[in-house]
């Protein structure tokens, strides 16, 4: 099996969504590039499962597609609650506190 | 269909102690209650749902009691689930910290007309996270376990919901932390990729076995520490935690600092201990930067701070390198891994005490203030003996003054680092002591604003302190002591073992 090519494009993918959280400052964008770092994370499990033809990772993947539905939840709920509050989901404009 | 049908190996259940996951059913049922009892009887639920909540965390210390007092250790699936010394001493203390924190909630949550029952369910689910992570010896367990104990608390900490502050602490706290879990499911990951199992027990000896730690793998352990670190709040992982604390509910703050600081050091120990164990070489220098840098930071920055809250938050900066230090030493014999271990858990148990104590006081001086500024504390003293003499000890304690609890925990430290007998240790060692004395001057300046300075606009009212809180001052505060002058108490709570390779 040619685990390296997957291996690569789940290490771009993780560059990707790391480079987004830290320069995207929109909410919306912030979490998509947080979605594609998890993607790159079932991408490995899965390469790796299939790979070592081992079933726990396909299970792991399962787990992060689950509890990172959940998480996504409640980031767009912080979102819109920021939403509400402001007019806008800059993340620049969010400095009521002295960082 | 029918030839893939074929293949299916019939399912059977693998054989569960009920006894062992007792206290997570337990604590589960009561969750579950609370949400009926919410969609039953709607508002006229409102005044069960806190002492409710107080009582289920009670009566999850029954099962954890005759857990201790069996003594035996449990192992459930294959070694992802383990109930040993080391779980049942976490599980107590996440269950009586978060009892204190729904003593903190009664009033602050009922008189703010925030959503009561929800917040009671989400601080149950919470402490269910941090229940199961400190049996979890398996990725995904500990996985799903932190996002079970984070997931609630990025609510709790926008419980406010017209304040901006209060937003603006829930989504920080939120961007950081799926962003460090994120990362850490990725160090994860290669992990699995690396030993092919997800079982911490397994993956230790297939890391040990490498001559030299193979990329993957000290990759492996960056990332997974990282994730942790946010958790904590070290350096450079920490910066959200001042803003956070400042705009949380003061409640969820003291739960965010002291309950989910201590879920965050108990994943952390268990991945040191059993998983990483054998790659003391890459670990160790990581625990070392991360314990010097927290340290170093934290009381520098709380040296300027004019907030009683980010005053805690930098404290619990620097108090996370002090926990981190034996863990960069522990790689070393097993003796001196012994020595970290009793180290952490000393210093996490007394810390939960004397912190919790210190949000609690200032929580009952804010009923009066409205404020946590610390130039708002002067001349307390004048008016409120009793909350300037409690505030003294827990300060004194955080400082690591001898007759109290917080001595122990620093002299814990100290003798874990001195015991590895190495250069790094001492070298440690001796950070720690500097950072001491720094951390000595700011809660000494804390202490002369309210016993020496003049009360602002010469308000001396007495401050009415409702019963929930003074349960919660005088439990802290007995333990504080307790820890400080009756030393057989400390070793009890220290003389604790962890199931797996390494402790």
């Amino acid at each position: 099996m040619m685990l390296n090519q997957f291996l690569l494009l789940a290490a771009a993918l993780f560059c990707i969504g790391v480079y987004g959280v830290l320069t995207r400052r929109n909410g919306v964008l912030v979490l998509m590039s947080v979605e594609l770092i998890l993607n790159a994370v079932n991408i490995n499990l899965v390469a790796f499962g299939a790979f070592r033809d081992n079933v726990m990772g396909d299970v792991f993947a399962v787990f992060v597609i689950a509890v990172a539905a959940a998480e996504v939840g409640v980031g767009l709920a912080l979102v819109l609650l920021m939403y509400r509050n402001r007019r806008s989901i800059d993340f620049t404009e969010v400095d009521a506190l002295k960082g | 269909m029918s030839a893939l049908l074929a293949q299916v190996v019939p399912f059977e259940r693998p054989p569960i102690d009920w006894h062992a996951v007792a206290p997570e059913l337990v604590l589960l049922g009561f969750g579950a209650l609370l949400t009926t009892i919410d969609v039953v009887l709607l508002e006229r639920g409102r005044k069960f749902t806190a002492p409710l909540a107080g009582v289920a965390l009670l009566a999850t210390m029954i099962p954890i009691i005759t857990l201790a007092v069996d003594g035996a250790d449990r192992t459930l699936f294959n070694g992802a689930y383990v109930v040993d010394n080391f779980a049942l001493i976490m599980k107590a203390v996440f269950l009586l910290s978060g009892y204190v924190v729904v003593l903190l909630s009664t009033n602050y949550i009922a008189e703010g007309d925030y959503w009561e029952n929800e917040y009671y369910g989400m601080l149950i689910s919470s402490i269910l996270g941090m229940v199961v992570m400190a049996s979890a010896r398996d990725l995904i367990t500990i996985f799903v376990a932190l996002e079970l104990l984070s997931i609630p608390a990025y609510l709790m900490a926008t419980w406010r919901k017209r304040d901006l502050k209060s937003n603006e602490a829930g989504l920080k706290y939120y961007l950081m932390g799926v962003f460090a879990s994120a990362v850490m499911l990725y160090g994860m990951s290669l992990l699995y990729g690396e030993s092919g199992t997800t079982i911490l027990a397994d993956i230790g000896p297939v890391l040990g076995a490498q001559a030299d730690s193979s990329t993957i793998t000290s990759l492996a352990i960056v990332f997974v520490v990282a994730g942790f670190a946010f958790k904590v709040s070290a350096v450079p992982f920490h910066t959200w935690a001042p803003d956070t604390y400042e705009g949380a509910p003061t409640p969820v703050t003291a739960f965010l600092a002291v309950a989910s600081k201590a879920a965050g050091f108990v994943a952390l120990v268990q991945l040191i201990f059993v998983g990483f164990w054998g790659r003391g070489d890459v670990y160790e220098p990581l625990m070392w930067v991360l314990a010097a840098a927290s340290m170093t930071v934290g009381n520098l920055i709380a040296l300027r701070q004019t907030n009683m809250v980010r005053l805690m938050a930098y404290s619990g900066i620097a108090s996370a390198g002090y926990i981190m230090a034996p863990l960069a030493v522990a790689g070393v014999s097993a003796d001196v891994a012994d020595e970290a271990l009793r180290a952490v858990v000393t210093y996490l148990v007394i810390y939960a005490a004397m912190n919790l104590g210190v949000f609690a006081v200032i929580m009952a001086v804010a009923r009066k203030t409205r404020s946590a500024e610390i130039t708002s504390y002067a001349g307390l003293f004048g008016y409120a003996p009793g909350l300037t003499i409690a505030m003294t000890v827990f300060l004194m304690s955080l400082a690591g003054i001898p007759p109290l609890g917080g001595w122990w925990a620093k002299f814990a430290v100290f003798k874990a680092l001195a015991s590895a007998n190495t250069a790094w240790g001492w070298a440690l060692a001796v950070v720690a002591a500097v950072n001491s004395v720094i951390a000595l001057y700011y809660y000494l300046s804390v202490l002369r604003t309210m016993w020496a300075d003049e009360a602002p606009d010469g308000d001396v009212a007495p401050i009415r302190v409702p019963a929930a809180l003074v349960t919660a001052l005088a439990l802290t505060g007995i333990a504080t002591l307790a820890f400080g002058v009756y030393p057989p108490l400390v070793n009890d709570v220290a003389d604790v073992s962890l199931l797996g390779v390494g402790g």
